[in-house]
């Protein structure tokens, strides 16, 4: 099989030879081998990096960081729950928005639109996830806040519901991309199983082709997720930067990325740098958990990335 | 049965339109920055600094140079991490060693990239006393490995096994059989997956932000802080001159031909394989 | 003789592929191994070159003289056996990144050899030993795949004759390649075996009566009977041979 790479010309075989003939062997493997460490020891470094440097806060108010309201950085003390509320609202609005449009971009490309069109627009969409976040922002800054501050439902412009639209336009060819390719591998004979008892190609679509590939849409979701909670620059730009929880979306609110970015370099005093810091240990852990969850979900499906 | 026929065209009907709502974001979001970007392009952009604030004119000279030179650290720290593990995991790798170094990688794949300039911060900043390119650059690095890890691991298993198995039979060491023949049949693969690491990480702001910081002047050295275009995008867009967002929208332009070029050319180059995420 | 096994077994895992063959492989001849699909006969010619231990959970046992020294034991280095022994495969395995030229100097480039000179002497009798020098003569410095299968075959064949083994082990060389190439390729086993002793793996017994001077005949991993390939086809000792000539099964 192609790639399998998985042959080894040294053996263990009947006779051993690993000894003194092949150095260069051993220091080319040990060399990759001392590399792959590494990366394991940036990870274990990172995790325990944002542990220790965010303890202070979690010794200040133990758990409770978790769902507490206040933000004073003046009294120091300091609570999680707007941003955590924030993150979660502001991804929920961007997945209510970018699963419909996605998924459907996707059912369109694999079922509908002929081959050469489908590579093509598969392409256009792929190259929406590599514009830099930062550029979103800057067009979510300069046409998306004053058009929804036009449409007069709020003097602001900015806020939750504007962060989440801008996150739904980044998020979506997670969505498509990764689902588009499951469609395309579900097998032939699902698809003809369906048109044989007289399904109409869209009743073939949605009982035979999207039940057999949920798993992998569901992967594509989640990795759509894992990215929209992550996602800092473009949300910071457009989300109104105040630590408040109000009931509409259309009010300012704040992320735990955004508040990281805009108000890190501004951290006097230990409790408070701390207390950010406990805030990227809630992000990280929360994005490896989704992640962890997304890749799971794929793998079943065969779809080993 | 009219109905279902009719369902099967308005179900059909909305997913085009799906598709069309999403390539026109794209072709919007291009138009917009070319439309406004275009003006503000001139010969000063590229030469001059940032002129002192409220001031109108100057350039982002420095933001230019301040990207390449956190790219060249970010490339000696990240390349050589990520290839190497991705030979490992490609040619060494089958057990359970080879599990864990794969999840970590997907781990820091998945990292948010204001947490990975967190990371920086703590380590380099914070004992340095002060930002510098150095933490930019690590930070980049960092971000840069899992998707060399990826890539690599991904080309080197494309080359057949038939060609290391003609390489052991000539009497050909593992080691020299992975450089000298595994890996040249990789080449183009990697290189486009360098590439577009590059490119990916090029438009980063936020591990920069407390890290290689900002810079209206020239930088010197690895041990000052330093500008770079994503940087000077974001602080030029949320200020209130129009100058700034002139030059915001200039810097966007220039940052957008350099991701669309290197993710267009890579196309050309290899038609089938998914490359950005 | 050249090369002889001794009681060798060859494993898969737990799956006994090759059950205890003692043969003598005899100097400067050709030797046809042949059987019915699955009998082992691949994966014995690649115990004789070290080959099969490259597989993960692949096990040999036994023992395989050649010139006197025994390849398998404790301490010998199979990189420098593989040097010794030439392999040629059934599927034609050029390196893609290499011209005709880099792929015969492969073998002695990657073993330090520098000298231009040298190489270019390597190269030229490699590629007249394959008789393909005349056909790629003028055209050494294009990509060694740019040829037929034919073709590529033959260079791989050079590229293994480069570095002047004792022995050329062929697993069925001729499987993927046209009725002609295969005729070339078995015109060339004739005139190899002035120099060198050639093994070959061949599932097409006319190949085999065709082009070896003895023949081994191999059904589930056992060496069932080895002799002159003339007597082999004409009057086989052991009524299992003679089932499988007649095509009684196969």
């Amino acid at each position: 099989m192609p790639g399998s790479s998985y042959i080894k010309p040294a053996g263990n075989g009947a006779a051993s030879s690993s000894r003194g003939h092949n150095w260069g062997d051993r220091l080319f493997r040990w060399t990759c081998l001392g590399f792959s460490l590494l990366i394991l020891g940036l990870v274990a470094g990172l995790a325990g990096e944002l542990a220790w440097n965010s303890r202070l806060a979690f010794r200040a108010f133990g758990p409770s960081f978790l769902w507490t309201q206040i933000w004073d950085p003046v009294a120091e003390h300091f609570g999680a729950r707007p941003f955590i509320y924030g993150t979660l609202v502001t991804s929920a609005i961007a997945l209510a928005i970018a699963i419909p449009l996605g998924l459907g971009t996707a059912v369109f490309l694999a079922e509908l639109a002929p081959p050469r069109l489908s590579e093509t627009i598969g392409f256009l969409v792929e190259l929406l996830a590599a514009v830099p976040s930062v550029i979103y922002g800057l067009v979510g800054v300069f046409v998306l806040v004053p058009a929804v501050r036009q449409t007069g439902w709020t003097p602001h412009g900015v806020g939750l519901l504007t962060a989440g639209i801008i996150l739904a336009v980044m998020i979506v060819p997670f969505i498509t991309t990764v689902s588009r390719e499951v469609l395309l591998t579900v097998p032939r004979s699902q698809r003809e199983a369906a048109l044989a008892i007289g399904a109409t190609h869209w009743e073939t679509v949605w009982t035979a082709i999207l039940p057999y590939a949920r798993s992998g849409i569901a992967g594509s979701v989640f990795l759509a997720l894992a990215r929209a909670l992550g996602e800092t620059m473009a949300v910071t730009m457009v989300v109104g930067s105040r630590p408040e929880i109000h009931a509409s979306l259309l009010e300012p609110g704040y992320t735990m990325a955004a508040v990281l970015a805009n108000e890190f370099t501004e951290a006097t005093g230990d409790l408070y740098l701390h207390s950010l810091i406990g805030i990227a240990l809630v992000l990280f852990g929360i994005t490896i958990v989704v992640n962890g969850l997304a890749r799971l979900m794929l793998l079943k499906l065969g779809h080993s990335r | 049965m009219r109905s279902r026929i009719l369902v099967n065209r308005i179900a059909f009907g909305l997913t085009a339109l799906c598709a069309l709502v999403t390539v026109s974001a794209l072709f919007f979001l291009l138009g917009y920055i070319a439309v406004h970007g275009i003006g503000a392009l001139n010969w000063d952009f590229f030469t001059k600094l940032p002129k002192p604030v409220g001031e109108t004119g100057g350039g982002m000279a420095n933001a230019i140079v301040g990207t390449g030179k956190l790219l060249l650290l970010a490339s000696a720290i990240g390349i050589p991490i990520g290839f190497f593990g991705g030979v490992y995991l490609s040619e060494f790798g089958h057990g359970r060693l080879g599990f864990w170094v794969r999840y970590a990688a997907d781990v820091l794949n998945g990292v948010p990239s204001i947490v990975m300039g967190i990371f920086a911060y703590v380590l380099i900043v914070l004992p340095m006393k002060s930002f510098s390119t150095l933490a930019g650059g690590f930070a980049l690095g960092v971000m840069m490995i899992p998707i060399a890890v990826r890539s690599t691991e991904e080309f080197l298993r494309l080359v057949p096994d038939s060609v290391r198995e003609a390489a052991y039979a000539l009497g050909v060491r593992q080691w020299k059989t992975i450089l000298f023949v595994v890996i040249p049949a990789a080449m183009r693969g990697l290189l486009t997956g360098v590439l577009l690491d590059l490119a990916r990480v090029a438009g980063e702001t936020a591990p920069l932000l407390f890290t290689a910081l900002n810079n209206r002047v020239w930088s010197h050295g690895w041990t000052e802080p330093t500008s770079s275009l994503p940087v000077m995008i974001y602080t030029y867009a949320i200020a209130p001159y129009d100058d700034w967002h002139r030059q915001a929208w200039a810097a966007a332009l220039v940052l957008m031909l350099l991701v669309l070029a290197v993710n267009g050319g890579v196309r050309l180059i290899l038609p089938k394989r998914r490359i950005v995420l | 003789m050249s090369l002889a096994t001794e009681c060798l077994s060859a494993w898969f895992g737990s799956n006994r592929a090759v059950k205890e063959i003692t043969i003598a492989i005899p100097k400067h001849q050709a030797t046809a191994i042949i059987g019915p699909s699955g009998c082992g006969k691949s994966t014995f010619i690649r115990c004789l070159n070290r080959m099969h231990e490259v597989i993960p959970e692949a096990r040999v046992e036994g023992k395989v003289w050649l010139e006197g020294t025994d390849i398998y034991q404790e301490g010998m280095d199979p990189v420098q056996i593989r040097r010794r022994i030439g392999m040629v495969f059934q599927k034609p395995n050029p390196f893609p990144t290499m011209t005709v030229y880099d792929n015969v100097a492969a073998g002695l480039r990657l073993n330090g050899v520098r000298n231009r000179a040298d190489l270019d002497s390597a190269v030229e009798e490699g590629l007249r030993l394959a008789a393909l020098w005349d056909e790629v003569k003028e055209k050494l410095h294009s990509p060694g795949t740019s040829l037929s299968g034919g073709q590529q075959q033959r260079l791989c064949i050079a590229r293994a004759l480069a570095v002047k083994p004792e022995l050329l082990l062929m697993d069925e060389p001729c499987s993927a390649l046209d009725p002609i190439a295969t005729a070339k390729i078995e015109e060339l086993i004739y005139h190899l075996k002035q120099k060198y002793t050639v093994v070959l793996v061949t599932h097409n017994m006319q190949q085999a009566a065709r082009a070896s001077d003895f023949t081994g005949f191999l059904l589930m991993g056992e060496l069932v009977e080895f002799g002159l390939t003339g007597k082999i086809f004409t009057n086989p000792s052991d009524s299992r041979t003679e089932a499988y000539i007649t095509g009684r099964f196969g």
